[in-house]
């Protein structure tokens, strides 16, 4: 008896309970059209991962980059086009040796306190950038300067000792405001957790671990951005932030590509939001570790990619949402060479390479042999990415059909990084890279980079692509950089040293009500400034 | 009594630093150093730029030396500055987070020891009866779900199908405003899921054991003493049985001292609540000591602490060890 008491009591509390919790807000349906657009509004942003240091220069990660992306500006920057343009910058010229490059500095731009923006500011950022003292992992393009000077407030001058084209780029790096810093130790400044910058939006506040927001600067040199607030949630868990985006607590996010195609095809989902899809600047491939007897030949690595279905890995792993990858360089930019294509799928071809390059007998166990050895290997690949994984197993089944076996080993980042990267002590294995918005690949595809810990780390040596490296950094000619690009594009896919498997698509998803946005080559956010909420669909 | 107390207060001292000085081995032991964790595969980086990061968090000097100023800077109750980028002191960073962890880890265990014991006392005096069955199939239940997945599934529920309750996080966008009522009522919606499972979870041992412990005691002569002398069978539970089957998890409650500030990784990574848990696995991850040996240390500290609690509560109650001792 006593116990049925008890149970209706719970039953009673927890209908209670329920009832209390429904005090929530009717969702509004999105209303098309482009509407006028407004001032105010809020948009909450999802990340995986919380900001470390809002100083861009002593941080390394995605979140505080994006995050310093709003506060802060560079000299240059890329537009839609991924073209450099100027930003703090009004202007630049470059001497007729390609040594030295002049920049003409915005006038009346003011830090978030107020203070004037200068040229003092652009010194220190690149005296600091330097200082053997400060920890940063971005003063290598900087060392390569002989002399940076401020011949007025309103003009910055910086001397190469040889003509070096990725220079350029460099100075997108975030300015920092000198007259906060000066003299004082970066690595303990406030700045890392309470940024002052000259960007469109200025720093309001960072809970650890929850969030951090910002609202709009009103006197940002282009205008005062349209969205009143950008508050970035930090969400670690991707089920959990694409859950929170369908209840109406996120307003964007990263989808992944099965939530791309099989889960935000309801009519309710299309009307709420906006899906995005446009080339990331990313590649995937298997690399082939060069100094192994078993990869040296051209033939085998080039009977491996034809033995590989890129379309099949690309539907299995991807849903479709990426493409084909053939080089290094991402499809539609200028130094993407779009006449370059490797080995298709063709295991009859991969077979007949094989043999030319002595692998003929089948064992019992139906593996290639050649000289008494099987041929078989391991792909390493690091734990965490299910994409990778799922690639390795693809190719494995593939090479399989043409009498290749291969092991599959999925290791912890740190580890595969130490003990097998670092030391050469690796078969093959699937990763990734980025794609900088500068062609130069120096430190992936040059020669001298096979050292330890250094990035040619499938030790990858070709005097002619070393030739046209060098050449393709030291000239501004864009014509002769792309006449570099486009051949070495055609000897690495003639060489294979990598099979360049797919470049991925970024898809992200935006609440409906944002106005504005237009999709580019350069993504969707680079007119952030311009997106807009119509007065009457504004919900913060 | 009292040296008792000095003698067991004095062992905690070499036990201390035994673990301490075994932890900061095993650490380092990990292959990867945190200047590689944060510079892994930047084209940017150049070996003299690895060796200025290696020298300025003092990782170019023997291990020995290393531990040596770790050590001298603890004896001053500093725990340094954190090798991720944002380079802020070890405590700063853990008291930000152990508020959060604290409180939830202690409504949990207020309703896990709340709920479970009376479970266990009901389990026992209606053993092997439906009821008993009944709540057998339930704590284990709460035990064999993976969390991850019951707490997705609650989320979509009451989050995005009913729109009950939010999803994620601790507040509600804009809550600065609230007044603090409604504040409260806020953090409370937003606690309501991962206490639920969390409690959910936890049930199945602490009631097991109860429900042995009760079991055992009723089997002992002076419970059916207590029944022959003609009293009734409330009293025999309540005053009788229960006070000696609560004696062991006196124990248990000793041992939760240490994991109150400790978070699950899955379940904070899951509801984004940014505790203890995450802190302490992306310390591993990036292989920042000076963090990972801060919570470590805390987390011995306590172990050792809510050990010797529970040692003192035991001879408190227990006159057999009191004397022993």
């Amino acid at each position: 008896m006593r116990i049925g008491r008890a149970a209706r009591l719970i039953l009673l509390s927890l209908v209670l309970l329920l009832a209390a919790c429904m005090d929530k807000q009717p969702t509004k349906q999105a209303v098309r059209g482009p509407g006028k657009p407004a001032y105010g509004d809020a948009i909450v942003v999802g990340s995986i991962g919380d900001a470390s240091n809002l100083i861009p220069l002593l941080a390394s990660d995605t979140p505080s980059f994006e995050i310093a992306g709003y506060v802060y500006n560079g000299l240059v920057k890329y537009d839609k086009d991924l073209n450099l343009v100027g930003d703090l910058a009004e202007s630049w010229d470059v001497s007729k040796d390609g040594l030295t490059i002049t920049f003409h500095l915005r006038h009346g731009v003011k830090w978030h306190d107020g203070v004037e923006f200068t040229s003092a500011d652009v010194l220190y950022t690149y005296r600091v950038t330097i200082d053997p003292k400060t920890p940063t992992a971005y003063a290598e393009d900087f060392k390569q300067v002989k002399r940076a000077e401020a011949p007025d407030r309103y003009t910055f001058r910086v001397t190469y000792g040889k003509p070096f084209a990725p220079a350029l780029a460099s100075w997108g790096m975030s300015i920092l405001p000198s007259h906060l810093l000066e003299g004082k130790d970066i690595t303990k400044s406030d700045l890392a957790r309470k940024p002052v910058g000259t960007g469109p939006y200025r720093f309001k506040e960072w809970v650890a671990g929850q969030k951090i927001v910002l609202e709009a600067y009103k006197n940002y040199f282009e205008g005062e951005p349209y969205i009143g607030r950008y508050v970035y949630r930090i969400i670690p868990d991707n089920s959990t932030m694409f859950m929170e985006l369908k209840a109406g607590g996120l307003d964007m996010m990263g989808l992944t590509p099965v939530q791309y195609q099989r889960q935000t095809d309801t009519p309710d989902f299309k009307s709420r939001f906006n899906k995005y899809r446009y080339p990331a600047s990313a590649y995937t491939y298997l690399g082939y570790n060069l100094r192994n007897p078993m990869f040296a030949d051209k033939r085998v690595r080039q009977a491996i990619t034809s033995a590989i279905n890129k379309d099949e890995i690309i539907h299995g792993v991807l849903f479709g949402m990426g493409q084909i990858a053939h080089g290094p360089y991402k499809p539609g930019t200028w130094a993407y060479n779009p006449h370059v294509k490797d080995f298709d799928y063709n295991p009859g071809r991969a077979k007949q390479l094989l043999a030319q390059a002595g692998w003929k007998q089948l064992n019992s166990d139906g593996v290639l042999v050649k000289d008494g050895k099987p041929f078989t290997f391991t792909i390493l690949t690091n734990q965490g990415n299910d994409q990778r994984m799922k690639c390795a197993q693809i190719i494995q089944r593939r090479l399989k059909n043409v009498g290749i076996d291969v092991k599959i080993r999925v290791l912890e980042f740190a580890s595969l990084l130490t003990n097998f990267i670092d030391k050469g002590n690796f078969d093959a294995l699937i990763m990734g890279w980025t794609i900088s918005q500068d062609p130069d690949i120096f430190d992936v595809w040059h020669s001298s980079k096979t050292g330890p810990k250094e990035l040619n780390f499938i030790g990858f040596k070709n005097k002619e692509v070393d030739r046209l490296i060098e050449e393709g950094r030291s000239t501004f000619d864009v014509e002769k950089r792309k006449r570099c690009y486009y051949r070495i594009q055609e000897i690495l896919a003639d060489e294979q040293p990598y099979t360049f498997l797919y470049v991925p698509d970024s898809l992200p998803v935006v609440s409906s009500r944002f106005r504005g946005i237009e999709p580019a080559p350069a993504g969707i956010t680079y007119n952030f400034i311009k997106w807009y909420v119509p007065k009457e669909e504004q919900v913060y | 009594m009292l040296g008792y107390l000095i003698k067991r207060l004095l062992m905690l001292v070499p036990l201390f630093l035994g673990i301490t000085l075994i932890t900061f081995t095993v650490i380092h032991l990990a292959p990867g150093e945190p200047v590689e964790m944060q510079t892994a595969m930047n084209p940017k980086i150049s070996a003299q730029t690895r060796q200025k990061l290696r020298e300025y968090y003092g990782l170019d000097k023997p291990l020995y030396v290393q531990y040596g100023k770790w050590l001298t800077r603890l004896s001053k109750l500093d725990f340094g500055r954190s090798f991720a980028s944002d380079n802020r002191p070890v405590i700063d960073k853990i008291k930000e987070r152990i508020p959060i962890t604290l409180s939830l880890n202690i409504i949990a265990l207020v309703l896990e020891f709340g709920l479970a014991i009376p479970i266990g006392i009901l389990a026992a005096t209606h053993r092997e009866t439906l009821l008993d069955r009944g709540i057998t199939i339930f704590v284990f239940l709460g035990f064999a779900v993976p969390t991850f997945w019951l707490a997705l599934l609650l989320m979509y529920l009451f989050g995005v199908k009913f729109g009950w309750l939010p999803i994620s996080g601790l507040h509600s966008l804009g809550s600065e405003g609230f007044s603090p009522v409604r504040w409260l009522i806020d953090m409370g919606r937003h606690l309501l899921l991962p206490i639920a499972v969390a409690t959910f979870g936890s049930l199945a041992g602490l009631s097991r054991y109860m429900r042995a412990n009760m079991l055992e005691v009723l089997g002992q002569d002076y419970i059916t003493t207590a029944r022959a002398k003609g009293l009734g069978e409330r009293a025999v539970i309540y005053r009788h049985a229960l006070k000696n089957a609560l004696l062991p998890v006196i124990t248990l409650l000793g041992f939760s001292l240490p994991g109150l500030i400790g978070g699950s990784v899955i379940f904070e990574t899951i509801f984004a609540i940014p505790g203890m848990g995450q802190l302490f696995y992306m310390g591993v991850m990036a292989r920042d000591y000076p963090l990972v040996m801060g919570i470590l240390v805390i987390g011995a500290f306590l172990t050792l602490v809510g050990n010797l609690l529970a040692d003192l509560c035991y001879a408190l109650a227990d006159p057999r060890i009191r004397h022993g001792g």
